[in-house]
């Protein structure tokens, strides 16, 4: 099926929820509201003539100057029918949160909780979100557009039980 | 009679057990948590993230040219793969087409690092389980296509061939020759392999029917590559995507039954073989021509020229400090298939010369979080052959 044939198919069903198409290089992307997301998701992938069971890709991005700030893409693949399309969630800044897909596609799991680390984007009934690529104490999110590239210059204190092996250095140096 | 007996009042408690992130087995910075029963494995937590150096972030502020040399770093393992798959999405993303001796290049080189990748594979994996013979071959091959990637480049692992519209040099007829040689070698070399393990029975006691995933299954954990193929779904990016000149030569997508670990073996086996073929044909039609693009708002102008020519040397000064001012606005993703699975890039571009964002989906992200699926109520012994089974570096997984 055509990209743009399974935006009709979309706007049939969920004609309120579609906000804007977009298309670049033969690829077709679909901003929709955030409500009905996992519904859409699961009407793509459990309809037999879309059958997309194939989840490639699943992305946060930042936009600080727009009414939404941050975007969510759901990167779809079929198989059988070897189609594309791209789904877009909208999110505001002040409540960045997005019902999980984990539910329709398991590998949705660990990109979901990538974008969780990276943009502060919360998924709802996701099954394990934690952060995975920062350590866990982290704080701030490294791909908002505001974090800044490089941090602030601290001195490395290192470890307290490194720093205690060092206080006996002095004990095993050889004088003559 | 008495021993049940003994055995059922011995009180029993699960244990758990850390595994990495320093193990030889899990190729590279991989730590798992494992729940265990006995010695079944009832739970698996992966933790990665300990090689995370933020190419993605990194990328927002460099030009597309300086984005090249951190793609070698991903899946420093096939380097060259990555570079293409670099190069090729934002080739696609400026609308450039390269011309038809830089395909046939770039298919060849590509199709090298995927035998050296799957030979790195074979030595790792069979090492993981037993067979240090394998290792001790599996590197000679390896060795002598580096050697051929080091001729071609200056580099053998981190190569930065590939370049934005085309290529940093053009290959000789020496080079060609000696890679043809190879090719007529490297089938009796494989069977060389198999030899040694395929009749193997303690090979087979750990590899048949261990780690099964069924093709519904792979495919909705989203794994791709040879770690899909061998579950038997025929999903291969290079015949779905127009890129390189795998239209022009014949070859097949080889597939697996089973989805164990056995058939994701089978798979690189019968690729070596199909790789081997492809390159083969490529050398045979290689046509003459030039290499790079002709689109000098993107391209890098040639060197002797950058050298001599005042105007040259400025275009490339902007070109890599800058980046390109005339990219187009528009956000695309693009896959290409390296020896691993797929590997992703998705653009934002905003038009200014370096990417908005920058997406890196990598396939051993992906595997990874597969992987308690695939070990789970299996033995803790058979985990060290799935990990190798489904081919991860961490470089990538972490980006």
């Amino acid at each position: 099926m055509e990209p743009l044939e399974i935006v009709d198919r979309i706007k049939d069903k969920f004609f309120s929820e579609v906000v804007d198409v977009k298309e670049f290089r033969d690829q077709v992307s679909v901003s929709v509201k955030r409500e009905k997301l996992l519904e859409i998701c699961r009407y793509l992938h459990d309809d037999p003539d879309i059958h997309m069971d194939y989840l490639a890709d699943l992305l946060g991005v930042d936009y600080p100057d727009n009414k939404f700030r941050f975007e969510v893409v759901y990167n779809l693949f079929s198989m059988k029918y070897e189609h594309r399309i791209l789904i877009k969630a909208l999110l505001p800044e002040d409540d960045p949160v997005v019902e999980s897909v984990v539910s329709v596609w398991n590998g949705a799991n660990w990109h979901e909780r990538e974008a969780c680390d990276m943009y502060g984007i919360v998924f709802n009934n996701h099954p394990d979100l934690r952060r995975i690529l920062m350590p866990e104490d982290w704080e701030g999110y490294p791909l908002r557009k505001d974090y800044p590239l490089k941090g602030p210059e601290r001195e490395y204190k290192g470890f307290e039980e490194v720093k205690e092996l060092h206080t006996h250095d002095d004990e095993w140096m050889i004088t003559d | 009679m008495a021993d049940a007996e003994n055995n059922s009042r011995i009180a029993t408690k699960e244990l758990t057990l850390n595994m990495g992130p320093q193990h030889p087995a899990t190729h590279g910075v991989l730590r798992l948590v494992l729940d265990l029963d006995g010695e079944v494995i009832t739970k698996c937590t992966p933790y990665v993230g300990y090689l995370h150096r933020g190419v993605e972030k990194l990328a927002e502020n460099r030009s597309y040219m300086q984005i090249l040399p951190l793609t070698d770093r991903l899946d420093y393992i096939s380097a060259m793969s990555n570079n293409l798959g670099y190069c090729i999405a934002v080739e696609k993303l400026f609308g450039i087409k390269v011309p038809e001796r830089t395909e046939y290049i770039r298919t060849i080189v590509g199709e090298m690092s995927r035998i050296a990748n799957h030979l790195l594979w074979l030595a790792t994996h069979a090492l993981d389980i037993g067979a240090m013979t394998v290792f001790l071959y599996c590197f000679r091959e390896r060795e002598a296509i580096l050697d051929l990637f080091e001729r071609l480049c200056g580099a053998r692992l981190t190569v930065t061939y590939p370049r934005i519209g085309g290529l940093k040099n053009d290959v000789d007829a020496k080079w060609l020759q000696d890679v043809y040689e190879f090719t007529n070698e490297f089938p009796m070399r494989v069977e060389q392999y198999e030899t040694l393990i395929n009749k193997n029975r303690i090979w087979l006691r750990r590899t048949k029917g261990i780690g099964v995933i069924s093709a519904e299954e792979a495919i909705n954990w989203g794994m791709s590559g040879p770690t899909l193929r061998g579950s038997g779904v025929p999903y291969d990016v290079r015949k779905i995507e127009k890129y390189g000149v795998y239209d022009k030569v014949k070859w097949e997508v080889c597939t697996g039954k089973n989805g164990d670990i056995y058939d994701r073996y089978r798979v690189r086996m019968d690729e070596f073989l199909q790789s081997n073929s492809i390159i083969r044909q490529c050398i045979d039609q290689i046509p003459e021509g030039p290499i790079m693009a002709d689109a000098p708002k993107f391209t890098l102008p040639a060197k002797d020229k950058v050298l001599s020519d005042m105007e040259h040397l400025i275009h490339h000064f902007v070109l890599i400090t800058k980046g390109p001012q005339t990219a187009p606005e528009g956000e695309l993703y693009v896959s290409t298939e390296v020896p691993k699975g797929e590997l992703g890039f998705h653009f934002v571009s905003d038009g200014e010369g370096k990417p908005y964002r920058m997406r890196v989906r990598s396939p051993s992200f992906v595997h990874v979080s597969a992987l308690p699926k695939l070990c789970e109520g299996e033995m803790i012994a058979d985990l060290i052959g799935n990990i190798g089974s489904i081919d991860i570096v961490l470089g990538e997984c972490d980006r």
